[in-house]
């Protein structure tokens, strides 16, 4: 296709060309009224793909699971209204995980806006506390200069949904296309290098400690910096534990790792979080799900260094002693140029000695005699039968922490799944998403009977383009998260988190189009998941009926010290 | 405690509400907010009075600083500055209160700047506490109306905020 710049084209046609200049592969969406004249436009050309989703809220986690597993923008598009609010929550669930995004919105004329128009929703307003930035175009002169402003935020410095709300009469309007090369903001100039004064001091801390632990999260994954995480901490030899935002960033079958840290982590990782005298903390936020009560925390005078590139991340919840702010990956390039391997004093080896015996605890254990399916062991199987190599999304809730614990990432963008939102419904649209990103691969959805219903439209569309997703669903006919909560902390007063009247799964794939398989026998997990993922050109709904009344251990109480642990029901 | 946050930021359409927005998002007070385009009509320049611990005021301007539209922010209050806000006060001024009334606009500098049979209006610049000690020092009985701008800073002495 000729890229002749200054060719007069429509609004439309601009919208259209911007993504072919940004390479966008795909974009995610739903038509409407307001995106028509863009709609007419994707038409046209073959270059920029669009595929159809059954519902908003698909497509934006679609695109944002895409932009997950690839490293790429995820691009989608809606039209005004309800299309866009139906977005709001993959839009929110991007924004709380700090993925790029663009989402291009269709808005009323320009001389309808204020007035109550049909279809008309203050998009810029709705989202705002959930993007990183937003803009209305208002001038057709502006549009392809904020289509690249658009992409350049989403991507630069922590990254983010930034949406683009367009009026349709801009879509229809000409003007000349002329694709800046590139883009400057004087308001807006993140920080990629650390301050080197900084890192020498981080050095001398971590390379002194006594008792050193690691702690990563999401931030090494979107800085893409896990090989030179995994080349620091073999080179150091020290513990490491990856949040949930973060596995895969060092793999997780290694010796050095100690399983994910906080309310559902190892006993091992939060004991060492607690108890270590110097804490490498690297694109992680000290969240509240995963250092437990701050002021508990902050009890063991350990020395923390912080390294993220968003300065508000740091200090915010917890004090720190060394701030680094920048991109993590040129951070620890820099501090992998100052280190020497350490040599494996007395003092390192105490320290992993009592990591040892933390260990022994076992503390992932669960009745591996049940006559019931336990969901630990569909997740341990799923590893198994896939190789550890598939692609595993999921949805939120106690199927969400098993895939987390048993399912062991070794590489970075793997595990997908919605950590800050906490957003039902992400699972299966935004293994969609990764499946794009990566055809051919085997890509894995562990959800649950509730979860799975809050998006099953979608099945519709993972019809009509023959993706071959294998969906994991571990059914224990409860809220089961909400149902611990309650047995836990509410009495065993079960206040509406039965799931009475679920429907027949497999006659639910089989109404898609899809597979379906009902396996609620110990030992027919292992055959059924075979069989599943031998179908490469199929998706198939596996149907797990497990144990009802399975806990997540361990777990911290809301509120409660990391290291008040809760190990299973014998705790309680 | 209190704090006096300068705000530099681009002067567009919707700027202002994405910082409102974060003030009340994030649970911040503000106690004023003033704001108008300076003498580079592409830059508005903000004041904000907020009151909160250091953490809390740390993380104001961090997360002001994150703002796409926001040029530069600094915490006027963490070094010498200068802060003015404006009063409008109407006031009942019949013959019998006319003389006391001017008498103690005089005392605190303000004009009288609109006169009717039974009031004046009064213009009275100076900081916060000054405008009070004003609403203080006069009859409550006779305030009409009030208007207050809100305080606006600036640095004293070579600190200044530019781009
Ligand atoms: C959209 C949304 N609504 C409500 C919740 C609160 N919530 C968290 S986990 C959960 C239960 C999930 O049940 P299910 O999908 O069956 O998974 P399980 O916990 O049983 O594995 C609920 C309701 C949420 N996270 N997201």
């Amino acid at each position: 296709m000729d890229r002749v710049k200054g060719q007069l084209m429509t609004g439309a046609e601009i919208v259209v060309r911007c993504l072919q200049e940004e390479k966008v592969e795909y974009v995610f969406g739903y038509p409407g009224g307001s995106v028509l004249y863009i709609y007419d436009e994707l038409f046209k050309q073959d270059e920029v793909k669009h595929v159809l989703v059954r519902h908003e809220q698909g497509a934006a986690h679609a695109a944002d699971g895409y932009s997950r597993a690839s490293n790429k923008v995820g691009v989608c598009l809606v039209t005004s209204g309800p299309g866009v609010t139906n977005a709001v929550t993959g839009i929110a669930t991007a924004y709380m995980d700090s993925i790029p995004m663009v989402i291009i919105s269709g808005q009323v004329p320009t001389h309808a806006i204020g007035l109550d128009a049909f279809q008309e929703v203050d998009t810029v307003g709705v989202t705002r506390p959930c993007v990183k930035h937003n803009f209305l175009v208002k001038d057709i002169k502006e549009l392809a200069s904020t289509i690249k402003k658009a992409f350049y935020l989403a991507t630069t410095g922590r990254p983010g949904p930034v949406l683009v709300d367009i009026p349709k009469d801009i879509t229809a309007a000409s003007h000349e296309f002329l694709y800046p090369e590139s883009v400057q903001i004087r308001s807006y100039s993140p920080v990629a290098k650390g301050h080197s004064g900084q890192i020498k001091k981080a050095v001398q801390l971590i390379s002194e400690a006594k008792r050193p632990m690691i702690y990563t999260g999401g931030g090494v994954i979107l800085s893409n910096a896990s090989a030179q995480l995994t080349e620091l901490t073999r080179t150091l030899g020290y513990p490491i534990t990856n949040t949930l935002m973060g596995l895969g960033a060092y793999p997780a079958t290694d010796k050095q790792f100690l399983g994910m840290p906080g309310m559902h982590g190892t006993y091992e990782a939060n004991m060492a979080m607690q108890n270590c005298d110097v804490l490498l903390a690297v694109g992680a936020r000290f969240d509240d799900r995963v250092i437990g009560n701050p002021k508990d925390f902050a009890k063991n005078p350990r020395k923390i260094i912080h390294i993220d590139i968003d300065p508000s991340s740091i200090s915010k919840r917890v004090k720190v002693d060394v701030p680094i702010v920048g991109d993590v990956r040129e951070v620890l390039d820099e501090m992998l140029k100052l280190l020497s391997a350490r040599s494996n004093g007395v003092e390192l080896e105490q320290w992993w000695k009592q990591i040892g015996q933390w260990r022994q605890k076992d503390c992932l254990h669960y009745d591996r005699d049940s006559a019931l399916i336990k969901p630990q062991y569909v997740v341990e199987k799923l590893w198994e039968v896939t190789q550890g190599d598939a692609f595993v999304t999921s949805d939120v809730g106690q199927h969400q922490m098993w895939a987390a614990q048993f399912y062991r990432f070794d590489q970075p963008r793997r595990w997908i799944n919605s950590g800050g939102l906490g957003t039902m419904g992400f699972g299966l649209p935004s293994a969609m998403g990764v499946q794009y990103a990566n055809p051919g691969a085997t890509v894995a959805c562990v959800t649950g009977e509730a979860s799975i219903q809050m998006c099953l439209q979608e099945l519709s569309t993972c019809k009509q383009y023959r993706m071959p997703i294998k969906i994991v669903n571990l059914n224990n006919r409860y809220l089961g998260m909400v149902r611990q909560w309650q047995q836990i902390d509410y009495g065993s007063r079960y206040s509406e988190s039965y799931m009475d009247a679920l429907p027949d799964f497999v006659k639910v794939a089989e109404a898609y189009g899809h597979v379906g398989m009902r396996i609620d026998q110990p030992g027919d997990v292992e055959g059924a998941l075979r069989e599943a993922f031998a179908m490469k050109d199929r998706l198939v709904f596996l149907d797990f009926i497990t144990d009802q009344t399975e806990n997540v251990w361990p777990m911290v109480k809301a509120g409660k010290g990391l290291t008040e642990m809760l190990l299973g029901s014998e705790d309680l | 405690m209190r704090h006096i946050i300068s705000i530099l930021l681009e002067n567009e359409a919707g700027a202002l509400s994405r910082v409102a927005g974060l003030f009340s998002a994030r649970a911040y007070n503000i106690e004023s907010l003033t704001v108008a385009p300076t003498e580079d009509a592409s830059m508005s320049r903000m004041t904000i009075v907020t009151r909160g611990s250091q953490d809390v005021v740390e993380q104001i301007t961090k997360q002001l600083n994150k703002l796409v539209e926001v040029v530069k922010v600094v915490d006027l209050s963490e070094a010498e500055h200068i802060e003015r806000e404006l009063m409008l006060i109407k006031v009942r001024a019949g013959a019998k209160e006319r003389e006391e009334m001017k008498r103690v606009a005089d005392i605190f500098r303000g004009r009288v700047i609109d006169v009717s049979d039974h009031t004046y209006t009064i213009e009275l610049t100076g900081d916060g506490a000054k405008l009070d000690a004003f609403i203080g020092a006069i009859d409550a009985g006779a305030i009409i109306e009030t208007v207050r701008t809100g305080a606006s800073g600036i640095g004293r002495g070579n600190r200044v905020l530019r781009v």
